[in-house]
């Protein structure tokens, strides 16, 4: 059966804390803190974006699997800032592990479920045996507005899986997807930032499409929230994973290992992938998992995983944990210089 | 730099590929098709290599006055890396405060954007370094702000 054959993950090495942020701008950091249960968030260097992310998680993905580039038959990274309008990231990626010239590559687009999106493809292309190994990317430099609510969480941070049949670490039992036109959060063409319909991106645009994903695909797998021993959603901010996962059926021990958001903030179409790279740090052969995704616009890709022994033999050094205990906090000044916020006038 | 020029030493920067001299023994970046210590026997054997990327700091220095472009590291650390298979190169070293960069500490490569050719222009990407399994001391070193010119 296909499923994930490894997996990577980055983080960058900075991070602002909620209450600085909101020191800028008047605001109470802790009421902020607390009602988005985001207490800090990473934040990528002047150097890092999407393509050195996606580069980075999965040079580790291909290091754990000891593949080569040659064994790569397809790459595709989901984002929603690719550095490029024109110009895929993924081709970067692929000159970058050495996988060019004979593969397929693309790049996605789908909010923050690009990646998982890339995932089924890849899930179709291994399965129809057109490629030994696809790799999907979920990656994300988003970028809040200053002084707007999403600056408090919009962060950095992507994981790569690659999807094989051959040493296959957790199979991919079944997958599904939810998928309406639900206007929540948008970027137009050429505008520098997102925006959002506030609390319409709540109720009928995450809550709905995450629990109708997540009883579809339970319903598909014929299981119950019991027989999972960890789940992860997207997770915008620290609050709404909490309570879609709570209302599925599931358990704080269940959902704790997956959600990251309150210490990195959100990394859009990297926040599944970190989360279930988490899990796959600690998991065990036979652990079962639940993720599900969710992308404005909007839909929601669900996945029921069971993980096998091979992963028992794989080196999970370099583990999301490690890369969240080497980030430095910077402050609001550094933060605005490294994200662009600056206005350098003609000096530049 | 133009397109094509930097498309040409794409897998160079990108992937520290250099050069091995099957004659000398010897390790040598950026790639050469030539040792100049073996002469015309070395034409036809040196192969490509692929460096592993960890090396030791010979010197580090502290850039102040930032280059254009990399106004938003400043002040930033530049050093001269000795790549364990034996060559040297000049690169930045990225997430650490510069001035705890001290000679012999260990590096390795990482994946990062180099610059861009302006707002519009092509990005350019390839290797720079991190510290690793270093024990830094954290302690300000007085003479790094001190000689600073204004």
């Amino acid at each position: 059966m296909s499923g994930i054959v490894s997996y990577g993950a980055y983080i960058p090495s900075h991070k602002i804390e909620t209450g600085e942020i909101a020191s800028v701008w008047g605001a109470d950091g802790s009421a902020w803190a607390k009602n988005l249960n985001v207490y800090s968030k990473s934040v990528p260097g002047p150097d890092e974006d999407v393509i050195t992310i996606a580069v980075e998680a999965t040079r580790l993905a291909m290091k754990r699997a000891k593949l080569g580039g040659t064994n790569i038959g397809a790459i595709y990274t989901g984002s929603e800032s690719h550095p490029y309008a024109v110009k895929p990231t993924s081709t970067i990626v692929a000159e970058a592990i050495g996988a060019t010239p004979n593969l397929t590559a693309a790049d996605f687009e789908f909010a923050c479920k690009a990646g998982t999106a890339a995932i089924q493809t890849c899930l179709g292309i291994v399965g129809n045996n057109q490629v030994e190994n696809g790799i999907a990317i979920g990656v994300d430099t988003s970028q809040g507005a200053p002084g707007d609510a999403l600056e408090y969480s919009a962060s950095a941070g992507g994981g790569t899986v690659i999807i094989g049949n051959k040493n296959v670490i957790a199979t991919i039992n079944h997958t599904t997807s939810y998928t309406t036109d639900t206007p929540d959060f948008w970027r137009r063409e050429g505008q520098k930032y997102p925006r959002h319909g506030g609390r319409f991106t709540g109720k009928p645009a995450f809550f709905k499409h995450v629990m109708m994903c997540g009883k579809m695909i339970m319903d598909m797998a014929g299981s119950k929230p019991e027989d999972y021993d960890y789940v992860v959603t997207h997770q915008p901010n620290g609050k709404f994973p909490i309570r879609a996962a709570k209302s599925l059926g599931f358990t704080e021990e269940q959902y704790k290992t997956g959600l990251l958001t309150p210490r990195i903030g959100n990394t859009y179409s990297g926040a599944v992938f970190l989360g279930l790279a988490a899990i796959l740090d600690i998991a065990k052969p036979g652990d079962r998992i639940l993720a599900v995704a969710y992308g404005s616009g909007a839909g929601s890709d669900g996945f029921d995983l069971t993980v096998t022994d091979e992963i028992a033999k794989m080196d999970r050094s370099e583990t999301v944990e490690d890369m969240i205990s080497r980030m430095e906090i910077i402050n609001y000044a550094t933060y605005a210089k490294y994200r662009g916020k600056l206005n350098m006038g003609d000096s530049k | 730099m133009s397109v094509p020029r930097f498309w040409r030493e794409l897998d160079t920067r990108y992937n520290l590929i250099g050069s091995y001299c099957k004659i000398t023994d010897t390790y040598h970046y950026p790639r050469r098709s030539f040792n100049p210590e073996a002469g015309r026997e070395s034409i036809g054997s040196m192969e490509d290599y692929q460096f592993k990327g960890t090396g030791t700091v010979v010197t580090p220095t502290v850039v102040h006055q930032a280059q254009t472009g990399y106004e938003m590291f400043g002040p930033y650390c530049m050093a001269i890396i000795e790549l364990d298979e034996g060559p040297r190169i000049t690169s930045q070293i990225v997430d650490c405060r510069p001035d705890t960069v001290k000679s012999g500490m260990r590096v390795k490569s990482v994946f990062r954007k180099l610059g861009e050719d302006s707002e519009s222009g092509i990005l350019h990407y390839g290797t720079k370094f991190i510290l690793f399994g270093n024990d830094i001391d954290d302690e300000l070193d007085e003479d790094s702000i001190d000689d600073v010119e204004l």
